[in-house]
């Protein structure tokens, strides 16, 4: 932190009307505000680290608006040599935000001082909402600030106005920067960012960011990184507020086994929206959210206003729960991580998070929505809902109390993304390879991009990267006698624009209330849209199953086209959706703490006595295992034999171990009939006696659990995986092979969906080192199948694995089995399946 | 259902590729108007009296048909699925080979078709009959590929056409059908021969076709009922399983 006398010579930097304005409205400049000016009159870009609450939105335009009203100045002595006062000088700060109501909000608040000290300041917002009329004016006659989202600035780097529209950008704020750089909306934008980097070499930016384990990354993320070593933006580093008071709720009711619901601490909760102003309860599943609004609405006696917040909600709904929140008109708010980012509330005065925390510092973050003023601590209650997401809890308090932070560490570049910016800067103007290799390389993700790879990104884009190459006729760019690629037609240019971004959402399908269908009746049209569901959700129903969505018990009546009609109905039970919005894995320093915890039994004192007491008799009845070390019980029951072991890698890491243990079991004979994972275990059953084998020196735990299943297993598995496929699908989308889908397009899209499964097998036949197949890979390794963290896992546990023989059902093995029958059972689908199938038949039949 | 080897002839005797029909392969006995033929788990069928083999829907040139649209496909399908029903003809030998319509996606493929893919399709050809079926793809005969063009083909108690009808003694294709089966909570999908005594629609054979699911109401109205049979395609054998028992998408 810069010492004190520095702070007076900074706060020299502050004109006196920005000091009066700041009086006029009880604050004080604060130090990191101040600081920033000062990077940003020193031509500096600069990392702001803040928690919420501190100012970090207004430090982050502060110096722009000082640097506007001096030019504003000068704009008006151009005036009396005939210039037009109305002409701007041009785009002087461009605002990136994660999130399209973020960015229409800043604007909101940014008028306040613009207004107040009567700046010349035009600010406008631009979002895929904004009329095609004032974004093209917008081209043309840029605002002083823009402010935008980074799919809207790709759009417009990829247009012939983006020289002249940026030639004279001064600064670039990026909010929430932190949420940003985890994704590949986070490569697209520091895509972009290299491109800006290049059209206006002046440029400086500012990083806005909570708190993080690796700042060194963000800081790289906001400069251009030079071919050799790297280079880092300033940090500024905010003062912390005051610690967070978070506590588990002691609950008096029985702690659960298993489940997320939290059914038993309602009461509970209720009673704390009662006794504080507004409350913010933050679930990790839409379906979490949906019951728990549901739940708190059945006992409502109070007529407390609780509203519902989630993706899956229509927009208009969504804000209107916004607005009802910033105007103070709400006791409660039940979210899911739909308002994890976003705009600040003063009011909130409790953070309630129910289920498990997942991470610290996204505990950190839903923890800092409440209180906003630094000078008070925030209050949070966690409310684990079962007896594993105590030791969770616990180990998160205690990991809040020291500020540990468990941020994911930068990307490496997606080359999907590379492929969509390369189309982009090809549609924008035509581009030499070896410049564009050098810019891109500029992009901190992409530092250390192989030439290799960045060209055959652009012989992809071209004609599809093929080692046959046939498609030169159909190219999309061509390279002409000068060197420079362009588009071959404007249609390219056109679909590049339609298909820009990175989000590819499950297939979704509107949900239409109707009144219930009377025998034999045409189903009526014309309803209220509630919002959207995925598709593959609404496959898993029949007609007249009943759901919770939007708050209420639903019935399924239709499938029109593309929206599925439901009716109310006075169901009390209805099938709790199975369908999961948003699910985290347990993060791996969570994880390690969590493991620790179990192996001192010392540090239980803090736990809640039912949970001490089950883990005592886990100690009597089996063993807890060390810190590093992996236990792996077998017992029998009902006929099948039992393996379990608990890695505490998150679900995603343990589906794909179960996946690939099934698969060697199988090859050791020992049957296996499924398995269920949780975030903390992983249960594999079948019908050898896998104890017995052990114990026999006949089947070897170091061999089945060795690295080596990430090989040929692996290999196997991907083959027919689905989850793999779905991950291919997007990599195809993003990388503009396969098309997004769009309304009246609908008859087309199940064949799309088949196509890129397709794709998949004939590129996996033919051309494995495909690009997108490396993409695809690239992201299994970290996303849906996790893959590196069950690598990580199984070298840890190299020699470390303990065998505990048992002769029934251990109490920690509890949790996990109780998931069989809610959770989805897994297995490969293969040709033994189909004998098995079939065989079974034909025994029916034969008797 | 009673799977057994249906592999006549030239069994034991390989090809210089060294052939993967030859062995541990069995074909599945469909009987379709009392007249007997082998379902080839690869997704062709033989009626070893006729020394005929068919095959449904190659949708020969589709991904280069969709290039030409500017999404770009991969090109491997059309080498890919000549190579398949070359290994289907060097293994059966067959005096004739029907192409059951869709046997290139557009008007526009046989001219696209690489000159190695149209040399081997050539090479197969050679002393045989080869009959192209047209289809709603492909209406109209195409110049370059040979063989011959019509819109049916009746031999004996079976008639070949492209869309199906439901007639007695119909072998045809169009419809792509899959069936999915679950066992244990696990389920599969794959391409499948839907059949009863009468009639049968055969599994689409090119490589990039998608499928309609056998539940589906076309499948019904054809079959009358849902009484018909599923015969799934397995690596090296078919699974019949009855409709009624295969899940709907």
């Amino acid at each position: 932190m810069e010492p004190a006398r520095n702070l007076l010579d900074i706060r020299s930097l502050l004109p006196d009307f920005f000091g009066h304005w700041f009086a006029s409205r009880g604050w004080q400049p604060r130090a990191h505000q101040l600081e920033l000016l000062a990077k940003a009159r020193a031509g500096r870009s600069a990392l702001l680290i803040a928690p919420t609450g501190g100012g970090k939105t207004l430090a982050g335009f502060l110096p722009t608006l000082v640097e506007l009203s001096e030019r504003g100045a000068r704009g008006r002595n151009l005036k009396s040599t005939g210039r037009a006062l109305t002409r701007s000088q041009g785009l002087h700060t461009l605002y990136i935000s994660p999130l399209k109501a973020l960015a229409v909000d800043i604007a909101r608040n940014l008028e306040i001082p613009v207004r107040e000290m009567s700046l010349v300041v035009r600010l406008e917002t631009r979002t895929g909402d904004t009329p095609a009329s004032k974004r093209q004016r917008q081209r043309r006659d840029p605002p002083d600030i823009l402010l935008t989202t980074p799919e809207q600035l790709a759009l417009l780097l990829a247009s012939a106005d983006a020289p002249y529209m940026f030639s004279t950008l001064k600064r670039v704020v990026l909010d929430e920067l932190h949420s940003l750089v985890t994704s590949k909306r986070g490569d697209l934008l520091s895509l972009a960012l290299a491109r800006l980097f290049a059209l206006a070499p002046q440029i400086t930016t500012v990083g806005l960011s909570a708190t993080v384990a690796e700042p060194d990354d963000l800081r790289r993320f906001l400069v251009p990184q030079p071919p050799q070593g790297k280079a880092h933006a300033d940090l500024v580093v905010a003062q912390a507020g005051a610690q967070p008071n978070v506590d588990m709720l002691d609950t008096e009711e029985h702690l659960p086994w298993a489940g997320h619901s939290a059914r038993h601490a309602l009461g509970e909760i209720y009673a704390l929206i009662k006794t504080h102003k507004t409350t913010l309860i933050f679930v990790n599943t839409r379906s979490q959210a949906e019951f728990l609004f549901q739940e708190l609405w059945g006992m409502n006696d109070d007529n407390l206003a609780i509203a519902l917040h989630h993706g899956s909600l229509d927009v208009a709904q969504r804000r209107r729960v916004e607005d009802a929140m910033a105007a103070g008109k709400l006791r409660a708010v039940v979210c899911t991580s739909s308002l994890d980012l976003g705009v600040d509330w003063g009011d909130v005065d409790l953070v309630i998070n129910v289920g498990a925390p997942k991470g610290c510092s996204r505990l950190l973050q839903r923890i800092g929505r409440s209180n906003h003023r630094l000078d008070e601590p925030s209050e949070a209650v966690l409310v684990p809902a079962n007896r594993f997401e105590v030791l969770e809890c616990r180990a998160a308090i205690d990991a809040v109390a020291e500020n540990a932070q468990d941020t994911p560490p930068l990307r490496t570049g997606a080359l999907d993304v590379l492929a969509q910016h390369i189309l982009g800067r090809a549609v924008g103007a035509p581009f030499l390879s070896d410049e564009l290799f050098a810019e891109v390389r500029a992009a901190a993700p992409y530092a250390a991009l192989a030439r290799t790879d960045f060209d055959a990104a652009v012989d992809f884009v071209a004609t599809g990267g093929y080692a046959l190459k046939a498609y030169e006729r159909f190219a999309k760019i061509r390279q002409g006698k000068d060197g420079r690629w362009r588009i071959t037609h404007p249609r390219v240019a056109q679909r590049y624009r339609m298909n820009v971004g990175t989000i590819v959402e499950a297939d979704m399908i509107k949900v239409r209330l109707v009144r219930s269908r009377r025998s034999g009746a045409v189903v009526p049209r014309g309803g209220r849209i509630l919002g959207e569901v995925e598709e593959y959700f609404i496959e898993t129903l029949t007609v007249g199953d009943t759901f919770v969505f939007a708050g209420e018990i639903l019935k399924y009546e239709a499938l029109v086209e593309d929206e599925v009609y439901v009716s109310r109905t006075d169901a009390t039970d209805p099938k709790v959706p199975a369908y999961e919005g948003g699910k985290f894995p347990l993060s791996t320093y969570l994880a390690a703490r969590v493991r620790a915890l179990l192996a001192k039994p010392e540090a239980w004192h803090a736990l809640p006595e039912q949970v001490r007491e089950w883990l005592e008799i886990q100690r009597w009845r089996s063993m807890l295992p060390k810190a590093g070390d992996l236990l792996v019980e077998t017992f029998p029951r009902a006929a099948k034999y039992y393996l379990v072991c608990y890695p505490f890698e998150g679900r995603l890491a343990h589906q794909t171990f179960g996946m690939l243990l099934t698969r060697r079991l199988e090859r050791a004979r020992l049957r296996p009939l499924g398995f269920v994972a949780n975030e903390y275990a992983l249960a594999v059953w079948g019908l050898g006696d896998v104890g017995w084998r052990i114990a026999n020196g006949d089947l070897s735990l170091a061999q089945l659990f060795d690295e080596d299943m990430l090989g040929d297993d692996l290999e196997a598995w991907l083959a027919e995986s689905a989850l793999m496929k779905r991950t291919f699908r997007s990599c195809a989308i993003i990388a503009g092979l396969i098309e997004k889908r769009f309304p009246g397009e609908e008859k087309s899209r199940r064949q799309l969906t088949i196509s890129t499964d397709l794709v998949y097998d004939v590129l996996r036949k033919h051309q494995v080192d495909h690009i997108l197949l490396r993409a695809a890979r690239a992201d299994a390794a970290t996303g849906l199948l996790d893959i590196k963290r069950l690598g990580e896992m199984l070298s840890r546990i190299k020699g470390r694995i303990v065998h505990k023989a048992l002769d029934h059902v251990s109490p920690l093995s509890v949790p996990v089995l109780l998931e069989i029958g809610r959770e989805t059972v897994y297995g490969e689908a293969s040709d033994t399946l189909l004998a098995e199938a079939a065989d079974e038949l034909i025994k029916e039949a034969m008797g | 259902m009673n799977p057994s080897s249906a592999h006549s002839r030239a069994s034991g005797t390989p090809g210089k590729e060294g052939l993967p029909l030859s062995r541990g392969r069995t074909g599945h006995i469909i009987a379709v108007s009392s007249v007997t033929l082998v379902a080839d788990p690869a997704g062709a069928l033989y009626w070893s009296e006729q020394g005929l083999l068919a095959v449904a829907d190659l949708h020969l040139e589709k991904g280069s048909s969709f290039a030409a649209r500017g999404v770009l496909l991969p090109p491997y399908d059309t080498a890919a699925t000549l190579a398949r029903l070359a290994r289907l003809v060097t293994h059966y030998a067959p005096r004739c080979v029907i192409a059951l319509g869709d046997s290139f996606h557009d008007g526009g493929g046989p001219a696209r078709l690489a000159d190695t893919d149209r040399e081997g399709l050539r090479i197969m050809q050679r002393g045989r009959e080869w009959i192209w079926i047209t289809g709603n793809h492909d209406p109209e005969p195409a110049t370059g590929i040979g063989g011959s063009f019509t819109g049916a083909l009746t031999l004996g108690a079976l008639t070949f056409r492209h869309l199906p009808t439901g007639a007695a003694g119909e072998i045809s294709g169009h419809l792509h059908p899959v069936a999915r089966v679950s066992h244990r909570g696990r389920a599969v999908s794959r391409r499948c021969f839907a059949a009863d005594a009468t009639r049968m629609v055969m599994p689409a054979f090119g490589e990039f076709t998608g499928g309609l699911n056998v539940r589906d109401a076309m499948f019904a109205d054809l079959f009358g009922t849902l009484t018909f049979m599923a015969h799934l395609l397995g690596e090296d054998r078919l699974y019949a399983f009855a409709v009624k028992r295969c899940l709907p998408d």
